[in-house]
């Protein structure tokens, strides 16, 4: 135990660096997701065949390839094709259209939960297919794609280690170079798992909220 | 103002609407009456274009109705709609509800939309509620919302689908006299009901469709108290005498 601490004490300010990458790798791809995301689930919903379709094909296209073969993909193959990027760059692009697709599908779980007669409703007052999704359909699928979010918000923060595959000097990334050098894997290792696990805890908390918020707001 | 010629309408092999023409003058009042599966919601909901119809043609105020037409989206500003299951907002209070088509479709000025709200809430008779969601209010109020939501968009003609098939027995008064009091402020509305008795009082006309054809029409107070063909008869007596 005393030679953890004095390892961690050691250690920390090292792997600090490498929970900054992690923090920007996981908040710029889920911004990408999300806005990816709602991107694809409301072609899915558009109710124009080319376009449900393609986005169907690319959403299961996206699924159905590993995120670390993505990741390879943008940071190995695109250079080829004159596509240069930097590791960081590579990941949050690579992360964000893999998990795209999962947000895509949970947002369109979202959107086709809500009552067609709201639908029904809002086009009885004269509004147009954009303004029920803003005014109407969206605020109320909100609610409902919430708790699942906050599911994919700790899945994705934990995934950001696959950059580490991409030469990203993330937190796994990090100490597996500490504990390369220094052998002492038990020490680091831990800390590493402890560290992840101190990032998701608030995450977690604020999954358990949201939940409970959305029940009440059930009638 | 609004007109229905030859329309028919089929889902799949079920052929529902059969060839119904109909005129509705400005400022009547015309309730459908008919069993159910009989195509009256479906006529209703072909008016503002929640629904196609196969052939014929339906004009309001001498435009077509044509749900994959941008216009539809005009013309449903034009008509409003109340629904069986009010569909209200759930997320937003009642005065939310009324003001959303002013403020957010005819872009009308917040403040004016607001207080016109206001008003109209007080007109179906629930000033005071204004700040309660949906889910507070009974059926009754819900639907009285959902009222005042369609006169929100100064409307030209009102289409009823059944609005008090939904409510408590005990409910069901609150709506209608609202919806009376809009008659007598020389409101076009198209009713689908079974209310033999307010359609038998406050309609002008009344329409009875059977397996996808008007059966017979007339003034609704001789038509209903003195149906001539033999299906009205037997729909009104199961209607006001159950057993």
């Amino acid at each position: 135990m005393q030679q953890f601490l004095s390892d961690a004490v050691e250690f920390l300010p090292i792997l600090m660096q490498g929970v900054k990458l992690t923090v920007i790798i996981t908040l710029g791809s889920l911004v990408l997701s999300t806005i990816l995301g709602l991107f694809w689930a409301l072609m899915r919903v558009s109710g124009i065949w080319v376009l449900d379709r393609s986005t169907r094909l690319l959403i299961n296209f996206i699924r159905g390839v590993p995120i670390i073969v993505q990741l390879f993909y943008i940071y190995f193959v695109m250079p080829d094709f004159g596509v240069t990027l930097t590791a960081l760059q590579a990941a949050i692009i690579g992360l964000g259209i893999a998990y795209s697709a999962y947000q895509a599908e949970n947002f369109r779980a979202g959107i086709e939960a809500i009552d067609h007669g709201q639908i029904e409703a809002a086009q009885s007052i004269g509004m147009g297919w954009f303004l029920v999704m803003r005014r109407v359909i969206l605020p109320q699928a909100f609610r409902i794609v919430l708790p699942p979010y906050g599911n994919v918000m700790i899945m994705m923060l934990k995934d950001s280690s696959q950059a580490s595959t991409i030469t990203v000097a993330e937190l796994a990334l990090q100490g597996k170079l500490i504990a390369a050098s220094t052998f002492k894997n038990t020490s680091v290792f831990t800390m590493v798992a402890l560290m992840y696990l101190c990032m998701c805890l608030p995450l977690m908390y604020l999954v358990g909220q949201l939940e409970k918020h959305s029940a009440t707001q059930r009638r | 103002m609004i007109e229905l010629r030859d329309i028919h309408k089929s889902f799949g092999a079920l052929h529902v609407i059969r060839g119904v023409s109909a005129t509705v003058e400005k400022g009547e009042i015309v309730c459908i009456l008919g069993p159910s599966g009989s195509g009256k919601s479906t006529i209703l909901r072909c008016i503002n274009g929640l629904e196609s119809y196969d052939s014929g043609a339906i004009t309001v105020e001498g435009a077509k109705v044509d749900r994959n037409s941008r216009s539809i989206v005009d013309i449903r500003a034009r008509v409003s709609m109340v629904f069986q299951r009010f569909n209200l907002f759930p997320n937003r209070t009642a005065l939310e509800n009324v003001v959303e088509g002013p403020i957010f479709v005819k872009k009308e000025n917040r403040t004016t939309a607001l207080e016109r709200g206001r008003d109209l809430m007080a007109r179906v008779g629930l000033a005071g509620k204004e700040d309660n969601y949906p889910g507070q209010l009974s059926g009754g109020q819900q639907q009285r919302v959902a009222i005042a939501r369609a006169l929100a968009m100064q409307p030209r003609a009102i289409l009823f689908d059944e609005p008090t098939s939904a409510l408590d027995p005990e409910l069901v008064g609150e709506v209608l006299t609202v919806m009376k009091s809009l008659a007598e402020d020389g409101m076009t509305m198209i009713i689908v009901t079974h209310e033999v008795a307010f359609a038998r009082e406050v309609a002008d006309r009344a329409l009875f469709i059977d397996q996808g054809v008007i059966v017979e029409e007339g003034p609704a107070a001789s038509m209903l108290s003195h149906p001539r063909h033999a299906r009205t008869q037997d729909f009104l007596r199961r209607v006001t005498h159950p057993l």
